[in-house]
């Protein structure tokens, strides 16, 4: 039930943003997370923000598995 | 990006190497029904080597939502100046005698609602009625409900109320292992309750009862990963908390939701499911918004609650017994037809063995 899905802000207005969810756009609160920039990656729940994606970490991961999947005779 | 291939490979390496360091029956508890979803989806059960298991835990709020809550809920829509707002796992959710879905078959006016801020919408379109929306969830969710009351309270709406089940779901975690018949050799914990809370709320796991503990994410990977991370702190003999979902999961978690949480709520003592009442687990609406409180805003009269003696979901929800060890799983009970919560939610333990599981897997002690 605390599904959270990532959504890219389009728009800031106040407390409110335009996120891009998949190619759908909806309205979300940035109540929880005042300082989410447009184009920031935020995590979305149940109509509002909760958190930022941190991308640089997102690749992280990626660049993570990456080298395990290289090292992977261990 | 991350490719198909390398994913493969990624998982093989994890799975080598959990096989590699855990030498004993392990047991795993998950506590977080979409990882439930996630690693039946994924076959993640069938390709662990046998010697591990997991096992979902108190990880939905639907599923330990007691009759108690449901019969309340059910009384406050046969109100005709009321307008229930919920979730949708809610509706199918068994009280003691009917449920939500019956009682909008009867004429109770009961909106599903995504959001509720969709429920305060809702308040300010129906000035004469009454909308009360059940606040059911976890930490993830309990800081929307809490921004929702300080909006009706800056907005001056006044026909805007919940019904408060939130909890918090460390201190089901505390209970769990306070029982000293509940065999589980660590945690993975709910990454999107983490987001919230932080790592700080769970550092008993470690620190206390000495158990290994993770925080996962949600894609296969991410969890295969996690249960790799727990075989090495099992291995190397340690028992900390990593965050292996550092991507949205901060040390710290959001302070803001968590101020907006301490904002409007205190702890009470709540009733879980399975688990009976535990201290302080529950947040009820404090005395500053105590107008928004259904309970102390709108007088109501419900049946005297019991839960049915048959349905087993609390010893599901302790991972003392797998579903189908419950006789009315599938015979009586199913997602149609659910004779407890834990088949209602999509999430729920029981639903994802009906819908997954059809007995194939092995579940070992
Ligand atoms: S409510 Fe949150 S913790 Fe519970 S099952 Fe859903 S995602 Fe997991
Ligand atoms: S199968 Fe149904 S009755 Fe049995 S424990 Fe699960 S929800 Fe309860």
């Amino acid at each position: 039930m605390c599904l959270a899905v990532p959504a890219k802000i389009i728009e800031k207005n106040d407390m409110m943003a335009t996120v891009d969810v998949e190619g759908i756009q909806r309205k979300i609160s940035l109540m929880l997370l005042p300082d989410a920039k447009k184009g920031d990656f935020v995590l979305m729940h149940a109509g509002f923000a909760i958190q930022t994606i941190d991308e640089q970490e997102a690749n992280y991961t990626a660049q993570l598995l990456k080298e395990v999947a290289q090292n992977d005779n261990a | 990006m991350i490719m198909p291939e390398e994913c493969k490979k990624a998982a093989e390496f994890f799975l080598q190497n959990i096989d590699r360091l855990i030498t004993k029956p392990t047991r795993f508890m998950e506590v977080c029904g979409t990882h439930t979803v996630s690693i039946f989806r994924s076959g993640i059960r069938q390709l662990l080597p046998e010697k591990v298991d997991l096992v979902s835990g108190p990880g939905c709020p639907v599923c330990v939502t007691p009759n108690d809550y449901m019969d309340t809920a059910i009384a406050y829509a046969k109100n005709s100046n009321v307008i229930i707002t919920t979730f949708g796992d809610m509706l199918k959710v068994p009280g003691t005698s009917t449920s939500l879905y019956e009682a909008r078959a009867e004429g109770a006016d009961i909106r599903i609602v995504y959001s509720p801020l969709d429920a305060l919408q809702l308040a300010i379109n129906n000035p004469a009625k009454k909308i009360i929306f059940l606040a059911v969830g976890f930490e993830t969710t309990a800081p929307l409900t809490a921004a929702t009351i300080q909006t009706a309270q800056k907005k001056q709406i006044n026909n805007f109320f919940i019904l408060s089940a939130h909890k918090w779901t460390y201190t089901a975690l505390d209970a769990l292992l306070s029982d000293p018949t509940i065999k589980v050799d660590g945690f993975l914990l709910p990454g999107h309750v983490c987001v919230i809370t932080g790592e700080a709320p769970f550092s008993f796991v470690s620190e206390r009862y000495a158990k290994p503990a993770v925080i996962a994410g949600f894609e296969a990977l991410d969890i295969l990963r996690a249960v790799y991370m727990l075989a090495l702190q099992v291995q190397n003999g340690q028992a900390k908390i990593e965050n292996a979902y550092k991507r949205v999961v901060r040390t710290e978690g959001n302070p803001i939701a968590q101020n907006a949480i301490s904002s409007v709520f205190s702890n009470t003592s709540a009733n879980w499911r399975g688990f009976g009442g535990i201290e302080n687990s529950g947040m009820t609406v404090n005395a500053a918004y105590a107008q928004y409180d259904a309970l102390h805003s709108i007088p109501v009269t419900k049946e005297n609650s019991r839960e049915n003696p048959a349905c087993r979901c609390g010893d599901v929800l302790k991972g003392n017994i797998n579903p189908t060890q419950c006789p009315l799983f599938k015979k009586i009970c199913t997602p149609e037809h659910p004779a407890g919560a834990c088949m209602v939610s999509i999430e729920g333990t029981c639903h994802a063995w009906y819908k997954y599981g059809q007995g194939r897997y092995h579940y070992g002690r």
